[in-house]
């Protein structure tokens, strides 16, 4: 199986448990985040959120969350469709640099929010 | 070609998913001008007023309800329920109805 190694967790199993443990953690942050900005918030207590303790261990778990769930979401969809069973051997090479490209922009995201949060 | 609705929910949830991948790129950049300084954070609510972005907001915020509520579906799902053909037809067709419906609120919110 040339596709398990590009799972992210190498087991169909695990990559389940893990996109629902991933899922639940956002939607909470995310609504977390719509009640915090509610009617519209100032720039003095949208900060002084981001300033706690508990609003950044927060914001960093549901990054690390949108990474595993990104991952695993984006694999499920790159391996059903772009395969060499639906376009020849192109579709692995396809398959394999939107892969690439992918974990680049994941990474992207998960550095750029961990520097928002501490400066 | 002619799908049952279940498919047509499915293949949204997809579509929704890739599309969120991509605009959650803006929301960090919202998140990051809405922090960085009073003068970034102002700059950003005056652009947040422009039509255009506030429809491209829109657009992430309806991507988000549906992904969403879709996951919450396959959740109730991985419980065991309403995991018949009659169950899989209604749970789609509460899916898009909810998706709706909260697309209309995210709008309202919006303007």
């Amino acid at each position: 199986m040339v596709t398990a190694v590009t799972s992210f967790g190498r087991s169909g199993l695990s990559d389940w448990l893990v996109q629902r443990v991933s899922a639940v953690i956002l939607l909470a942050y995310f609504i977390t985040l719509g009640v915090s900005i509610g009617d519209g918030v100032t720039y003095a207590e949208w900060k002084a959120l981001f300033e706690q303790t508990w609003m950044r261990v927060f914001s960093v778990m549901a990054v690390l969350s949108l990474a595993a769930h990104a991952w695993i979401g984006i694999w499920a969809v790159l391996t059903d469709y772009l395969t060499e069973r639906m376009m020849g051997a192109k579709g692995n090479v396809l398959r394999f640099v939107c892969q690439i490209l992918s974990s680049l922009a994941i990474f992207v995201y998960v550095i750029w929010t961990i520097q928002i949060l501490w400066s | 070609m002619k799908l049952p609705i279940t498919a047509y929910a499915s293949i949204t949830h997809r579509v929704s998913g890739v599309f969120l991948f991509v605009g959650v790129g803006l929301l960090i950049w919202m998140l990051d001008a809405s922090l960085s300084s009073p003068e970034s954070f102002a700059s950003l609510t005056n652009t947040l007023t422009s039509v255009p972005v506030k429809l491209l907001l829109w657009a992430v915020l309806a991507g988000a309800a549906y992904h969403s509520v879709a996951g919450i579906k396959h959740l109730i799902m991985d419980f065991g329920i309403g995991e018949s053909l009659e169950g899989g037809v209604m749970g789609a067709r509460i899916v898009i109805a909810s998706a709706v419906v909260l697309t209309l609120l995210a709008g309202a919110w919006i303007w």
